[in-house]
């Protein structure tokens, strides 16, 4: 099979001249240049899959906004990351997550280092503009080390994706359709059951909110690792 | 004449929401008088599905000026379901933060919603009776009551993290040990606040002949008292076993441990108010009407334990020869006989070599399934009862707050003041206000007791047998 060759694109980004490589997202080559755009389901090392929609830029030409971590650039694009419908979009977006689930920021084990919280405050998201749905899931701490919240889940797919991707395992996936989606073990048994997981606790340093977190600790020990992943893959050498 | 109630809605000065009916017989007598607790919030029923870790968080929420005693509790309760002790600096830890939220609570109640009542009187003008016409003319009083909080809110700040809802006390122990430089300026401040708490005693004391009439009918009357106390008898808030006294001073059960407290309290419910009523068991409902608190407390306690506490230990013992004093108003007294001893015993606990230890905390898992946890909150014994899954999924909680305890005796010390001082031909703003003032006594805060909203202003309506309005009195 022949290799698709990558080329050089040149395109703009909030009207500054840029350079990328083809294989390159729009992201990618925003970050390379200094250019800041928010992210949540994104972590460098795991593949991007635009999830959160939280990265959204917009076209010139294009009608709607596209996730910035799974659009590749292309040859004279004109990329604008930051205009007022793209943050009311994005506080929209925001809001919807914190309506779905139960997000008590003050009752939550991971209060304090959630992402989701953070980019709230870096969103300047006042209030939520939906009301909530208040639904109820339920916990699966069976697990000896971790447990599985599915109500502070905003499907991210962090964990599916760092346990296959880096551990190897798959022991993640999700279940379910529309609001009731939720992450399973393996064919949605319980944690503690599942033959596929390795107990490595990936999942959980990676979980941007309280949804997966480890067992018998407070708010003021809880800790997560989510560089972990960064740092392993920069090892290996494989990005 | 025509049988009427009057209704005082909402009680104001206290923490939470309530309302007071006052009915009045055909002959023109007060007949009866109730509080009726308005809220209701619900917390046993949606911390049902959590996982344990969150108990100290979740309860913490049932209220903003007693948090700590939540989650001391509540962390206690979960210490029983991991089968952990915690290490001797941790208890510590926990047993500071829990002293000066009782300071602070306590001054909160003495200065700022007290006070005004001693300070002009019960028949003072109602714009008078406000801790901002406190300001103007006793400012250094005004200035004390301000120090004083500030001085436990910045202890439980320090040692757990938030002044509010603090995240310091965890299962199994406390989270961080108490950095030295933390220590020194805590014991800095001791002997100027151990000052301010000397002196509002002296000024209460000093002002206490002009309300004999408070005294003697703002709830005097028998009743039996709880508080835990330890092997020694002394004062205690944070462990120990529960112990029964009644009005003449005999024990009736003691050294009860407190996970076997549903064999001693029953909870009874009446229709018309959210707010349970705990009684005495062994003498059934309502017979078995106990009172808890600081009066409980200083009631069944021997000693307090520190030398200043105690001096006044012995002349409260001496209002009634030694038995235990039954006046409500003394609830005051016995609060700022609290506040000398919780300064006296921060400072002891300080200075103990073990709370400076770095080992602060215990680790387990989930190994039994259920957890009982009590401790002394600043208005009475509180319990946490948690049941968990053996994954530490809460399948049941019993809260029994420290003011839902004295609800029967609330009731009773409204219907004493009452017949005493409402005419029901003459119905006075000072009449009404003592009404409130009893209720005040007990430092209710209702809610934490139903775990409600409260807010103020005060509408008082008369009403007769069909209900029907007869006159409104606004109060703001």
């Amino acid at each position: 099979m022949i290799k698709a060759k990558v080329r050089v694109k040149n395109f703009k980004i909030d009207g500054i001249c840029v350079t990328g490589q083809s294989n390159q997202t729009i992201l990618e080559v925003a970050r390379d240049n200094g250019i800041d755009i928010p992210t949540l389901c994104h972590l460098r090392g795991l593949s991007d899959v635009g999830s959160c929609r939280m990265c959204i830029v917009e076209i010139e030409g294009r009608h709607e906004p596209i996730p910035s971590c799974t659009a590749k650039i292309k040859e004279g694009m004109e990329v604008t990351t930051s205009s007022p419908e793209i943050k009311a979009a994005r506080e929209m977006i925001l809001s919807m997550m914190f309506s779905e689930r139960y997000h008590t920021c003050s009752t939550c084990v991971v209060n304090g280092d959630c992402q989701l919280q953070s980019k709230s405050v870096e969103l300047e998201l006042s209030h939520s503009f939906t009301p909530y749905l208040n639904q109820r899931f339920e916990i699966d701490a069976s697990h000896k080390n971790f447990v599985n919240d599915p109500n502070k889940c905003i499907l991210c797919t962090r964990c599916i994706r760092v346990c296959d991707e880096i551990e190897g395992a798959h022991a993640l996936d999700l279940f379910g359709r529309g609001l009731g989606t939720r992450v399973i073990h393996d064919m949605d048994e319980p944690w503690a059951d599942s033959t596929s997981c390795t107990s490595c606790g990936k999942c959980v340093y990676v979980c941007p909110t309280g949804a997966l977190y480890e067992k018998d600790i407070s708010e003021e020990e809880i800790i997560k690792k989510r560089e972990i992943v960064t740092e392993l893959v920069k090892n290996r050498g494989q990005k | 004449m025509q049988k009427k109630t009057i209704v005082i809605d909402p009680v104001t000065r206290i923490e939470g929401h309530a309302k007071i009916t006052i009915d009045i017989s055909e002959e023109g007598v007060v007949e009866d008088a109730k509080i009726h607790v308005t809220q209701y919030r619900g917390f046993e029923k949606f911390c049902e599905g959590r996982p344990y870790t969150e108990m100290p968080a979740l309860t913490a929420r049932t209220c903003g000026i007693c948090p700590v005693s939540h989650v001391v509790s509540a962390t206690k309760a979960i210490d029983e379901i991991l089968g952990v002790t915690p290490p001797k600096a941790g208890v510590n830890i926990r047993k500071i933060v829990n002293l000066a939220q009782m300071l602070q609570s306590h001054t909160l109640n003495f200065y700022h919603l007290s006070s005004p009542d001693f300070i002009y009187g019960f028949d003072a003008p109602k714009e008078d009776r406000n801790i901002f016409k406190m300001m103007q003319t006793h400012p250094q009083m005004a200035r004390d009551g301000i120090n004083l909080r500030a001085f436990g809110q910045k202890i439980i700040e320090d040692l757990a993290g938030k002044r509010i809802h603090p995240t310091g006390i965890i299962p199994g122990g406390a989270s961080h040990k108490i950095e030295e430089s933390t220590k020194e300026a805590i014991l800095e401040q001791v002997p100027a606040m151990l000052k301010i708490a000397h002196s509002a005693l002296e000024f209460f004391r000093d002002n206490l002949h002009k309300f004999q009439e408070e005294i003697d009918y703002l709830g005097a009357f028998p009743s039996l008292f709880m508080a835990i106390t330890n092997d020694e008898g002394t004062l205690e808030h944070y462990d120990g076993k529960l112990c029964f006294m009644d009005s003449e001073g005999n024990i009736l059960k003691d050294k009860i441990e407190p996970r076997d407290y549903k064999e001693f309290i029953g909870e009874a419910v009446e229709d018309f108010s959210y707010l349970k009523s705990p009684y005495y068991k062994p003498l059934g409902y309502p017979q078995g009407m106990y009172r808890v608190g600081a009066l409980a407390r200083v009631n069944i306690a021997k000693t307090c334990g520190t030398p200043l506490a105690d001096k006044e230990l012995i002349k409260f013992k001496a209002l009634n020869d030694g038995k235990p004093v039954l006046n409500t108003f003394y609830y005051h007294y016995a609060r700022l006989i609290e506040m000398i001893y919780a300064i006296e015993k921060i400072e002891e606990l300080l200075k103990c070599d073990e709370t400076m230890s770095d080992n602060v905390r215990s680790t387990s898992t989930v190994s039994y399934e259920r957890g009982v946890g009590c401790s002394e909150a600043p208005r009475g014994t509180l319990f946490h009862e948690y049941h968990v899954t053996k994954d530490g999924i809460i399948t049941g909680v019993n809260l029994i707050i420290a003011t839902g305890n004295n609800n029967l005796a609330m009731n009773a010390g409204v219907k004493q003041v009452a017949q005493r001082f409402v005419d029901p031909k003459n119905i006075t703003d000072g009449a009404l206000n003592r009404v409130e003032a009893v209720i005040r006594c007990f430092d209710p805060c209702l809610s934490c007791s139903t775990h409600a909203l409260g807010i103020v202003s005060s509408k008082v309506e008369i009403r007769d047998h069909n209900k029907k309005i007869i006159k409104v009195f606004e109060r703001s």
